[in-house]
């Protein structure tokens, strides 16, 4: 294809919080600067930056890019900011690969960042924008309408129990319990998620992740750089993106195939051609506990509705065959919007270099994924890395 | 190839009124809060100084954006005086209507600092400001002050 | 990220702020909007007002859409007729609300729904709130019928319809 190859050589993040005492600039420097440190590179070093992160009404900060850009490292230097809603997190290294890929940018710094907290009298008030404006909004709906929406017909399609579902915030949670940065880690049982608040059935309280506070960040070096800066870079073989319409209500939201379809071109790419044999490590998008499931299933790792199988037969546990979301995800570490993906794509890092520590997944994993989702269940973004 | 639909009836032409029903409350940042409360407390403005850049950040920041150096143990008093940098009269508010007096802004560079500072001038007209305008910050006493921007009452000239 | 080492990041508790340990600075940004509506859902709403339902269709996709769009986004060329639907449809999806748009709780549940519109090409819906009937008593794919306002109260709204009702 004529791109240069591109790796990841270190990573760093922030706590995430519910409220942080630091501006999202403290936190975004907090991370880029940790990120640096990993890999002892300064900002001499960086040749341009990507920031991703949500449009002015979450933090309530005009033009949040140029806001950020000094704790992003981006001081004199080429800025490029990106936002597709959840999506972001795992589209800010997309976009930071093409700065290296294309061969214009050797080193590049990619920084996610989010501060929800500022938001009042919450930041639901802030998603409410998602509806649409002149059909939508007069309803007064709340966010988690359309989750709820989406959760009710993926189980009525498959015929999938909210047991079985809440499964996965049991792992995740308990996962995130070795996670140095959780905010809502914590051991819980599936009657707990039953028996928690009854938000907009079928989803409950502890089917949902929280509102946070927090940024990470990574370096992104083309390969003669990587092999120089470190003896473990671990390369993105694979990216995809895909968006699919605001026209929700015209869709059929039991299967996200805009995650399919970003799925294959970070596969075409990468050379895999029989994903659940050749990923060793996952981390999909899992805000709520059934997107977990529905976006195994969209990453065409198991059949449709077959997801929640594969979590009651323990097969996405960390000493499973196909480890799923070993982080803790969305639902144990928190959700800072444009953040929380990038911290997937960090644990992908992390767990191919062997440093995720007490998270460790067995048996030297060499190929794992990230994704992310955002929008109007619209968007799907892949990344496969390998070491 | 254009669009296939004229509006022909006036009535068929539609607003849909709404508004995003959000209001912030920010921290202040680790740098901000101990700006903020240096001037609540003590009646004075603290910056921070990045000793390999040379350069002194007022208002402070916690980190260095030319190096990256984090820069909270690089506290440094600057002085109550500085001088007027540039300098506008504002006769409009923030909806486009009408002052019902005139706001004088400056930016002013206290003494020792780098960075600017915007604020109101206070105790002159518009007419006697010069560029090079030695000032000096007047602050609302103590009790009446909240960590905010507005404990400085204005800047007003010091008779040089 | 090896070993345990301590990651930045200050967290601060809801006492934090009611106590005044932390200086907050509040804003209030007061943004309204009057969005034009736009040639479909200008049409669209007109037609509410008059407690009718219309898609537009495309001939070459041959996808009769709802809500009306003067473009079709698949085939990305203009669409071609007004087509009147009915105000009926089917639930496609339903779920049952206990909160409002700020998070705060409610006693009486609500019960968002996306609708299939008769009339419409199949899986063609749009979002609104069921009523009439308990929460218990839904089921998916029931058959369901807009309630409307009076004449004289209709605006020229999606609440123009006040809930669908199962029939």
């Amino acid at each position: 294809m004529g791109l240069r190859r591109v790796a990841v050589v270190g990573a760093g993040m922030t706590k995430f919080m519910r409220r942080a005492l630091e501006t999202g600039r403290e936190l975004s420097w907090q991370a880029a600067s940790m990120a640096l440190d990993s890999c002892e590179m300064t900002l001499d070093d960086i040749d341009g930056v990507v920031i991703g992160t949500a449009p002015d009404a979450f933090d309530g900060v005009h033009m949040k890019g140029e806001y950020l850009s000094d704790g992003c490292g981006a001081w004199q230097k080429p800025v490029m900011r990106g936002y597709v809603g959840g999506g972001t997190g795992v589209f800010s290294p997309i976009q930071g690969w093409y700065h290296v890929a294309s061969g214009l940018f050797d080193v590049v710094l990619v920084v996610g960042e989010e501060k929800m907290s500022s938001c009042h009298p919450h930041p639901q008030g802030a998603f409410l924008t998602i509806f649409d404006n002149l059909l939508e909004r007069q309803l007064e709906p709340n966010l988690i309408w359309i989750f709820a929406l989406e959760m009710h017909r993926y189980m009525t399609a498959y015929g999938l129990s909210k047991r079985d579902i809440a499964l996965v915030s049991v792992k995740n949670k308990r996962n995130a319990l070795d996670h140095p940065c959780a905010q809502v880690a914590e051991d819980i049982t599936v009657d707990d998620v039953l028996n928690s608040e009854v938000m907009v059935w079928p989803v409950n309280r502890l089917d949902v992740s929280p509102v946070s506070d927090g940024a990470v960040a990574m370096v992104l070096a083309a390969e003669h750089v990587a092999k120089r800066v470190t003896d473990k870079p671990v390369w993105i073989d694979g990216v995809g993106w895909h968006l699919d319409t605001a026209y929700w209500t015209n869709r059929d939201v039991s299967y996200p195939k805009y995650v399919e379809y970003a799925a294959r071109m970070a596969y075409r790419m990468a050379g895999i051609t029989e994903p659940r044999k050749q990923i060793n490590v996952v981390e999909p998008y899992d805000p709520f506990s059934y997107k977990e499931l529905h976006h195994l299933e969209g990453l065409l790792l198991c059949g449709k509705g077959e997801a929640p199988q594969l979590t009651v037969d323990g097969v996405t546990q960390r000493n499973g065959d196909l480890p799923v979301c070993p982080s803790g995800g969305l639902l144990g570490v928190g959700n800072p919007i444009a953040a929380a993906g990038l911290m997937k794509v960090a644990e992908i890092f992390w767990q191919l270099r062997g440093e995720a520590g007490k998270r460790q997944v067995p048996g030297k994993p060499i190929t794992g994924l990230a994704q992310a989702w955002g929008d109007l269940m619209q968007v799907g973004t892949v990344v496969v890395l390998r070491i | 190839m254009g669009s296939p639909e004229q509006i022909s009836q006036v009535e068929d032409i539609r607003y849909v009124y709404g508004e995003i029903p959000v209001n912030y409350a920010y921290t202040l940042g680790v740098a901000g809060e101990r700006f903020f409360r240096e001037i609540m407390e003590k009646g004075r403005f603290m910056g921070t100084r990045c000793p390999q850049c040379e350069y002194t950040y007022l208002p402070p920041r916690l980190y260095c954006e030319r190096c990256f150096a984090g820069l909270d143990d690089q506290w440094v008093e600057v002085g109550s005086r500085g001088t007027v940098e540039a300098f506008t009269v504002a006769h409009l508010d923030l909806d486009g209507q009408p002052l019902a007096e005139p706001q004088l802004l400056a930016l002013v560079r206290l003494e020792g600092a780098d960075g600017l500072l915007v604020h109101r001038l206070g105790q002159i007209e518009a007419e006697d400001v010069d560029i090079g305008l030695l000032v000096r910050a007047v602050f609302r006493p103590r009790r009446q002050r909240k960590g905010s921007i507005l404990d400085i009452r204005y800047f007003r000239p010091v008779a040089s | 990220m090896t070993a345990d080492r301590e990651y930045p990041g200050t967290p601060l508790s809801d006492s934090d702020v009611s106590q005044g340990k932390v200086l907050i600075v509040e804003a209030d940004p007061n943004a309204r909007y009057a969005w034009d509506a736009g040639i479909a859902i200008g049409r669209f709403l007109a037609e509410l007002k008059k407690g009718r339902i219309v898609g537009r269709r495309c001939h070459r996709c041959r996808r009769t859409m709802v809500p009306p769009r003067m473009f079709c986004e698949q085939c990305f060329r203009p669409t071609d007729e007004w087509v009147y639907l009915k105000d009926s449809g089917r639930v496609n999806t339903y779920s049952v609300s206990y909160l409002r748009w700020d998070a705060s709780r409610v006693e009486e549940p609500t019960i968002p729904a996306v609708i299939e519109i008769d009339g419409a090409s199949k899986g063609m819906g749009i979002m609104h709130l069921l009523g009439g009937v308990k929460p218990e008593d839904v089921q998916m794919g029931m058959r369901v019928r807009a309630v409307w306002k009076p004449a004289r109260q209709r605006e020229g709204s999606i609440l123009d319809i006040r809930y669908f009702r199962p029939y």
